[in-house]
């Protein structure tokens, strides 16, 4: 082993990898257990990217096959069913795990000086994942997708001006078809995977770049001149991530062993919609915000507003680090926190109200 | 000096518009392809729904009225109606209630009455009406 590694650093020169491997530390402090979530998060992304691989070797992105190439990988391919079961579980786990992400960076403030940029790509990675789990949930063309799908196009189609337009590119026409089912297959296996590389790729990079942040509290208390303790990534906090993967994977085979994705029936778009229906959970509060809306405020259509309001507040979320000139200044922020909470708060109240709802 | 100064201007910019030119040259077919073609197909303009002693008072169902689904809905007093079933709010599918003797879609709790109107819930707009004819047995909807 050592005589191979000598024969590549003889030719390529592994100084640069061994001295980071050496040098590379995570500080060790109270909160250091969020520290974990991106990790995760990454780790579940490679487990949608390794079952999704597998599913593409039977599934057909036709309407008329998508559904029962589906049902043949659940009944007819050996461990089919587990490989989607992983897929659809772990495509929530990961949403999940980068929801949480996103608001332990936030509320530790992670964001502020010099992180901008690597908040602002962590959001943008939010982003990809909801559409991964938008265009993915139309792939099994059952019943509920075909109608939830409706919907979310239609609400593409209250934006103001844009709307039609966006409507009309996302669906591959007037209505949801099996054109729609190309694009977002499409979407889905090339153009976001594509994407997704690549911002997870810079999102490394500047995390690498610039190391750990430490809490607001911690780095006063090191300017004071305190002490940092460190703990070595390779092996030591290596093996603690994997550790937790490994809490993932079980979490997720008893998931997918017990609690298997349901396929529904076939979608017909000549059939009217059945009760209860709604999307995946991580789309329920806005959906269900939206169904609360009047039809008209101040005259303008409650969708239009709706939908407004929702792109105002991704944009607020992206530019985060820019508003929050206190925590830029090392200076504690109570308002950013209090908003966080309440929009936290909001998310979760609305998510159970609207599965209870529907 | 300022002539060469010029000349490295001017090389510049025609350098820069080439490469402006070969993105756009490529960028605008590209975006053109993403915008699927409008459908060739002719709105439908009139079908046979169902056949009327099918329809029972007090019921409603739904028929392909070229490639949208439409609503056949016989009211209480056996009046026929028919409407485009595309809800007016976010596209889904309406259907008949008998219950309450109303449209109902299921999507976000719209409520039509039997001409059409919005009762309550988010749809802006009132159900497309088609008008109805009976030949013999057959139900005949057609656009207005
Ligand atoms: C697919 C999604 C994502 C992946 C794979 C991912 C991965 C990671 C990893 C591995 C780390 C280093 C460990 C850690 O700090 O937890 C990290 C750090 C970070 N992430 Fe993400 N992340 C994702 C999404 C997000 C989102 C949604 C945000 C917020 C908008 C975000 C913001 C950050 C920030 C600010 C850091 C730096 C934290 C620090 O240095 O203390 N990331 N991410
Ligand atoms: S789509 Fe009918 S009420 Fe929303």
């Amino acid at each position: 082993m050592s005589q191979i590694i000598d024969w590549v650093d003889e030719r390529l020169d592994l100084s640069g990898i061994r001295h980071f491997i050496a040098e590379k530390g995570v500080p060790i402090h109270t909160q250091k257990i969020w520290y974990y979530l991106g990790g995760v998060t990454l780790f579940l992304f490679m487990v949608q990217v390794a079952s999704g691989i597998l599913l593409l070797l039977y599934y057909r992105p036709s309407a008329s096959e998508a559904y029962e190439s589906v049902q043949f990988i659940v009944t007819q391919v050996e461990f089919g069913w587990l490989i989607r079961n992983i897929h659809s579980w772990s495509a929530n786990l990961l949403i999940l795990a980068a929801f949480a992400h996103l608001f332990s960076v936030f509320f530790l403030k992670s964001y502020r000086q010099p992180r901008e940029l690597t908040w602002i790509s962590g959001a943008l990675l939010l982003f990809l994942m909801l559409g991964f789990g938008f265009s993915g949930y139309l792939l099994p063309w059952n019943e509920l997708a075909f109608f939830a799908t409706k919907v979310g196009t239609g609400i593409a189609g209250a934006v103001p001006f844009v709307g039609r337009g966006m409507l009309r590119f996302l669906r591959g026409g007037d209505d949801v078809t099996g054109a729609t089912l190309s694009r977002f297959y499409a979407l889905h296996v090339a153009i976001l995977p594509a994407m997704t590389t690549v911002l997870v790729a810079l999102h490394l990079l500047f995390v690498q770049r610039q190391g750990m942040s430490v809490p607001m509290k911690e780095a006063r208390r090191l300017r004071a001149g305190g002490f940092q303790k460190q703990m070595p990534f390779f092996p030591d906090y290596i093996l603690r991530d994997v550790l937790v993967w490994y809490v993932a994977i079980a979490l997720l085979a008893a998931l997918a062993a017990f609690y298997p994705w349901e396929l529904g029936r076939k979608a017909d778009p000549f059939a009217a919609v059945p009760a209860g229906i709604r999307p995946e959970w991580y789309f329920l509060a806005m959906f269900h915000t939206l169904k609360l809306l009047p039809s008209h405020i101040l005259g303008f259509e409650g969708e239009r507003l709706g939908v407004l309001a929702f792109g105002l507040a991704a944009a607020l979320l992206v530019v985060v680090p820019f508003l929050d000139r206190r925590a830029s200044r090392e200076e504690s922020s109570p308002w950013f926190t209090t908003v966080g909470l309440a929009a936290l708060l909001y998310f979760v109240a609305f998510t159970i109200i609207g599965y209870l709802a529907s | 000096m300022s002539s060469a100064f010029n000349r490295r201007r001017f090389l510049d910019a025609i350098l820069g518009a080439g490469f402006i030119s070969t993105i756009a040259a490529v960028a605008y077919p590209v975006w053109r392809y993403l915008i699927p073609p409008v459908s060739g197909e002719p709105a439908t303009q009139s079908v046979v729904a169902a056949q009327a002693s099918q329809v029972k008072p007090n019921s409603g169902l739904v028929f392909k009225f070229g490639s949208k689904p439409g609503l056949l809905v016989r009211t209480p007093d056996g009046e026929l109606q028919a409407f485009n079933a595309v809800c007016t709010h976010l596209d889904c599918t309406v259907q008949y209630k008998p219950d309450t003797s109303q449209i109902w879609c299921a999507c976000h709790n719209g409520t039509y009455d039997l001409q059409g109107n919005v009762v309550s819930g988010p749809p802006p707009r009132p159900l497309e009406r088609l008008v109805v004819n009976q030949r013999g047995d057959e139900v005949v909807v057609s656009r207005t």
